[in-house]
C-alpha cells in the first residue's frame, strides 16, 4: 500500500489489541447518517512512474519561454547548492520550531536569516518571515498603525506607484479592522511630491514607499521619508531585498530612516514557480517589536551555559495571545527562508551586488535597443532598477501575443492596471537574459512593429 | 555538538559564483548605498558543509518517528517534490499567458475538483497562503455572505474554548467579536451553551471535527441546526481532517465553509515552519465571495478567473495565485492515492491513534476520553502523577524527545 508500513498480520494484531473486529469499527462514533463509502468522482490511485509521465507532459505543455517579465517575480539565477540543500529531508520534513530542542538546525538558520535581513535593509530586527511580499505588506500596514503611539488615525498613505496587486491584498486583509488605504497621486512614475502639501498638517498613521516602484523606478527616498517623519507619521518601506545591495537600504533613508521595511525574498533564491511559495521579509527598529507579526528567533544560552536558538518574544502570537495577538498568522515560510540564506551565503555581498548590477545594465541595454524601433519610447525619465515602462504606439495586448508565438514573454500589460497611462508594457531583464535573448526580443518587436507599419500603409 | 554561525567563517573573499556585470552602475549617486551589507563570504564547500551540519541538528519525519498531535506529521513521498520541481514548472512567471500554463492549470483545475469531492463541497479556491490565511478568507466570506443580505448585526463568531489560537485570532482580525463556548466532559461541545450563546448577532461558529480534544463531535447535526436556525454559518478548521478522509465530509456534517491545510491532510511539506497552504471549500451559497484567482475549464482550455469574472469575491490574498508548488506537490500526491488510497491513510491513522492509546492505557496512563475513541491523536492526562511526583507533561514530552 502507498506510503503505509502496515502488514496485514499488524493490523489483525492491532485490531485485535484494540478489541475492534474491523476498520470500520474506528469510526464508529461518526452517525451512520453522515458516513460515506467513498470518495465521490475521485481518480483511481496511479504508480510513481504513472504520475512522473502525466507530470512531465504538463510540464512540456507549460514550455520554457523566454520570460522578460517581472512586476514582482523575477527570474534569477539560483545556484544548484541553494536547493539540494533545502531540499535535505531533515530540513523539508521538520515541524515548525515550537521545540527548541528538536529544531537547532532550522533556528539557527532562521536567525542567520534574520541577520542577513537586518544587515540588508538598515534596520534592527528582522522577523521569521510572513507569507509573500503583498501580505508582508498588509502587516505591515496592521503594525503601523499599532505602533504609531503619536498619531490614533486608522489612514495610511499609499502612493499608486505601489504594486497593484500589494495595495488590493492590503485592502482585502485590512478593511476588517476599519484602516483606509489613501491613494497618492503620481507624477513621471514616482510618488508626486508637490502632492504631499495636501495631506500636510493631516492626522495619519503611516506613509507608504516602495522601492523599487511598481515601475521600477526609483523614488525620492530622502525626501518622502523626511517629510512623513515630520508629520509624526512612520515610513514603511516596501523594497526588492536584491535591489538593496545596490541601493541605499531603507534604515538610511532620509535623516531618521525608515520605521519598517517588508517586501518580497522571491528575488534571493526562490523559483517563480507560478508566484508561490514565495516569503514576505519584515524588518523594524527596535522600539516598535512588540507590534510586529510573526516569529523572531532569538540566541540565548542553555542550563549549562551552551549557546542555543529559540523562539522569542511569542507574547506577541496567537498560540499565547489569542483573540489579543498581533496577527493570525502561525507559520512562517520556513523553507523558502532556509535557501534564501543559503543563496545569500553563497553570493555575499559582491555576488549579490554583481547579480543587480547585471540586471540593471541588461535592463537598460533592452530598454535603449527597444525604443530604437520607431512607435516605442520610455514612458518616464526617472532612473529605473531592473524593469521600465515603454509606450508603445498601438495597443500593447497585440504585441504581446505576437511575441509570444515566438516564444518570447514580451512584458506585463499595464492598460488594465493604469488606464491612464495609455498602451504601456513593463519590461524586465534580470542577470539571466543574455545578449542572445536582448537580441532576440527586440528582433521580435521590430518584426511585429515593421510587419504593422506594411499592413498600415499597405 | 554547536555549529558556529556562518558569520564565524572564515571569510575567504567568495565563492566561484559570478555573473558577469559592470563595475558600476550608470545610477545616480543619492540612490545608492554607502555602507556594506554584512553578509558571509565564505566558499560554496563551507556553505555545503554548514547547511548540511544544521541540517543534522533537527528533528524530522525523514529521521525520526514524529507522534506529533495536531500537527498531522506524514511522510512526505519523494516524487512530490521532484515532480513539483520539474525546471518547466519552477520557471512559469505567475502572470504567463494561458498558452503557457495549460499544463499547470490543468494540474489546479483537477486539484480544486478532487478537494471540492473529499470535502463535500461545491467550489473550493486554493489561493490561501497557509492555515490561517484559510481561515481569514472563511471568515471574510462568512462576513460577506451577511453583507450581501443586509444582515448588518452579525459581528460574533463563536468558538470552542479547546479551539486552536488562530481561530479567534482570525476572527478578531476580521473585526469580529469571539464568543467562548465550554466543552462538556467526554470531550463533546456543551449543548445547552451553544443555545444561549446564538442569536441574531451570530456571524458563524469555527468548528474542528474531530476537535482539537481529538474525538469525534457526536452532535454535529445538531449542532448545525442550531447555527443555521439562528441565522449562522459554520465553518470548519481543516486541521483534522485527516482522521475522516473518505469517511465523512465537512459538506456532509452541514459545515458551509472549510478551510483545508494541504501541509497536513495532503502531505506537503512542513518545511520547518512553512510554507503551508491553506485552500477553502464553500457550500453553493458562498461560492460567488470565494478568494480569486480561481481556474476555470472553457472551450479554448483552462484559465484564471479573477477581479472581473468574480465580482462579489472576497478579493485577492496574494500577490498571485497562493503557493502553487504547494498545491502541486498535494495535487500529486492525491493522484498517487486515488480515492481509496485517501481514505486508507485516513484509516491507518486512526488506527495506529487508537492502538497507542490503548497500549499507553494498559501501561497506567490515564487517557482523558477513556470511553471515547480516538481520531487520528489523543489526548493523556498525567494530572495524577504531577500532583503525586511533581513531574508534568512538559517534562514527559522533552524525556520522549530525549
Amino acid at each position: 500500500m502507498p506510503f503505509i508500513p502496515h502488514t496485514s498480520d499488524d493490523l489483525s494484531a492491532m485490531l485485535k489489541r484494540i478489541g475492534a473486529d474491523t476498520l470500520d469499527d474506528l469510526f464508529d462514533e461518526i452517525p451512520a447518517n453522515l458516513t460515506m463509502q467513498s470518495i465521490q468522482g475521485a481518480p483511481e490511485g496511479m504508480s510513481e512512474s504513472e504520475i512522473s509521465s502525466l507530470m512531465h507532459e504538463r510540464a512540456d505543455t507549460d514550455g520554457r519561454p523566454v520570460c522578460f517579465m517581472g512586476a514582482g517575480a523575477y527570474d534569477h539565477f539560483v545556484p544548484a547548492a541553494v536547493w539540494q540543500l533545502t531540499t535535505r529531508g531533515e530540513f523539508y520534513s521538520a515541524y515548525t520550531p515550537y521545540q527548541a530542542e528538536a529544531s537547532q538546525g532550522t533556528l539557527q538558520v532562521i536567525y542567520e536569516y534574520q541577520t542577513m535581513m537586518a544587515s540588508l535593509t538598515g534596520l534592527d530586527i528582522s522577523n521569521a518571515s510572513l507569507y509573500d511580499g503583498a501580505t508582508a505588506f498588509a502587516e505591515a500596514c496592521l503594525m503601523a498603525v499599532r505602533a504609531n503611539r503619536k498619531s490614533k488615525s486608522r489612514k495610511i498613505l499609499v502612493p499608486r506607484t505601489v504594486h497593484p496587486y500589494y495595495r488590493e491584498v492590503a485592502f482585502n486583509i485590512v478593511r476588517g479592522q476599519n484602516i483606509e488605504l489613501v491613494d497618492l497621486p503620481m507624477l513621471d512614475g514616482v510618488t508626486d511630491i508637490a502632492a504631499l502639501a495636501e495631506h500636510a498638517g493631516q492626522d495619519f498613521a503611516a506613509v507608504v514607499i516602495q522601492q523599487p516602484n511598481f515601475f521600477g523606478s526609483l523614488e525620492q527616498v530622502d525626501a518622502l521619508t523626511n517629510w512623513a517623519h515630520a508629520e509624526a507619521a512612520l515610513v514603511i518601506a516596501v523594497a526588492n531585498p536584491l535591489a538593496l545591495s545596490l541601493l541605499t537600504p531603507p534604515g538610511e533613508w532620509g535623516e531618521a530612516g525608515a520605521d519598517v521595511a517588508c517586501g518580497e525574498g522571491q528575488p534571493l533564491g526562490v523559483p517563480m514557480s507560478s508566484g508561490g511559495p514565495f516569503y514576505g521579509y519584515m524588518v523594524c527598529r527596535k522600539n516598535i517589536v512588540r507590534q510586529m507579526p510573526g516569529r523572531i528567533v532569538g540566541r540565548t544560552v542553555d542550563v549549562d551555559g551552551k549557546p542555543g536558538f529559540t523562539l522569542t518574544l511569542q507574547a506577541r502570537e496567537q498560540h499565547i495571545r489569542r483573540s489579543r495577538a498581533t496577527s493570525n498568522i502561525c507559520t512562517n515560510q520556513g523553507l523558502m527562508v532556509t535557501a534564501s540564506t543559503i543563496y545569500m551565503a553563497l553570493l555575499g555581498n559582491e555576488g549579490l551586488r554583481r547579480v543587480a548590477l547585471a540586471s540593471h545594465e541588461n535592463t537598460r541595454q533592452l530598454i535603449e535597443d527597444l525604443c530604437a524601433i520607431q512607435g516605442i519610447s520610455r514612458a518616464f525619465t526617472s532612473p529605473v532598477f531592473h524593469e521600465a515602462v515603454l509606450l508603445l504606439d498601438r495597443p500593447v495586448a497585440p504585441v504581446l501575443d505576437a511575441l509570444a508565438a515566438t516564444g518570447i514573454l514580451g512584458g506585463v500589460d499595464l492598460s488594465e492596471f493604469y488606464p491612464e497611462l495609455g498602451n504601456a508594457l513593463l519590461v524586465c531583464a534580470t542577470e539571466t537574459r543574455t545578449p542572445k535573448h536582448i537580441g532576440q526580443y527586440v528582433a521580435a518587436m521590430k518584426a511585429v512593429f515593421t510587419i504593422e507599419e506594411v499592413r498600415q500603409h499597405g | 555538538m554547536v555549529e558556529p554561525l556562518i558569520f564565524e567563517y572564515h571569510a575567504n573573499g567568495g565563492r566561484s559564483f559570478t555573473v558577469k556585470a559592470p563595475e558600476a552602475s550608470n545610477l545616480p549617486e543619492q540612490f545608492l548605498r554607502k555602507s556594506k551589507p554584512a553578509l558571509p563570504s565564505v566558499s560554496e564547500l563551507q556553505v555545503v558543509r554548514h547547511y548540511t551540519r544544521l541540517s543534522q541538528l533537527n528533528f524530522s519525519i525523514d529521521t525520526h518517528f514524529y507522534p506529533l498531535g495536531s500537527c498531522t506529521m506524514k511522510y512526505n513521498p519523494k516524487a512530490c517534490n521532484s515532480l513539483a520541481m520539474l525546471p518547466e514548472l519552477l520557471s512559469r512567471h505567475p502572470l504567463a499567458p494561458d498558452q503557457f500554463s495549460q499544463g499547470t492549470l490543468e494540474c489546479l483545475y483537477e486539484l480544486q475538483e478532487m478537494l471540492q469531492q473529499a470535502t463535500g463541497m461545491s467550489g473550493v479556491s486554493l489561493t490561501p497562503m497557509a492555515g490561517a490565511q484559510g481561515e481569514l478568507a472563511g471568515v471574510a466570506m462568512i462576513q460577506a455572505y451577511h453583507k450581501a443580505r443586509n444582515d448588518h448585526e452579525r459581528n460574533e463568531i463563536i468558538v470552542p474554548d479547546a479551539a486552536h489560537g488562530t481561530n479567534p485570532a482570525t476572527a478578531t482580525m476580521c473585526g469580529c467579536k469571539v464568543v467562548e463556548i465550554p466543552t462538556c466532559a467526554d470531550g463533546d461541545l456543551d449543548i445547552n451553551a451553544l443555545k444561549a450563546a446564538v442569536g441574531p448577532k451570530t456571524a458563524g461558529i469555527m468548528l474542528t471535527n474531530p476537535s482539537t480534544l481529538g474525538v469525534f463531535e457526536r452532535q454535529i447535526e445538531e449542532i448545525a441546526a442550531i447555527v443555521h436556525a439562528a441565522g449562522g454559518l459554520l465553518y470548519y478548521d481543516g486541521a483534522n481532517l485527516n482522521a475522516i478522509l473518505g469517511r465523512t465530509s465537512p459538506g456532509a456534517m452541514g459545515f458551509d465553509v472549510v478551510h483545508l491545510n494541504l501541509h497536513k491532510t495532503f502531505s506537503t511539506p512542513h518545511g520547518g515552519g512553512g510554507p503551508g497552504s491553506g485552500a477553502v471549500g464553500v457550500s453553493e451559497r458562498l461560492r460567488p465571495y470565494l478568494p480569486i484567482p480561481l481556474v476555470i475549464k472553457t472551450a479554448s482550455g483552462y484559465s484564471w478567473a479573477a477581479e472581473k469574472d468574480c465580482p462579489d469575491s472576497i478579493g485577492r490574498l496574494s500577490a498571485f495565485m497562493g503557493n502553487v508548488g504547494v498545491l502541486l506537490r498535494a495535487y500529486i500526491y492525491m493522484r498517487m492515492l486515488g480515492g481509496e488510497g485517501m481514505r486508507r491513510v485516513s484509516e491507518y491513522a486512526v488506527l495506529n491513534a487508537n492502538y497507542i492509546m490503548v497500549c499507553l492505557d494498559a501501561a497506567g496512563f490515564t487517557i482523558a476520553f477513556a470511553e471515547r475513541r480516538a481520531s487520528h491523536e489523543f489526548i493523556i492526562s498525567v494530572k495524577q502523577i504531577t500532583r503525586e511526583t511533581g513531574i508534568s507533561a512538559m517534562d514527559f514530552a522533552k524525556a520522549i524527545l530525549d
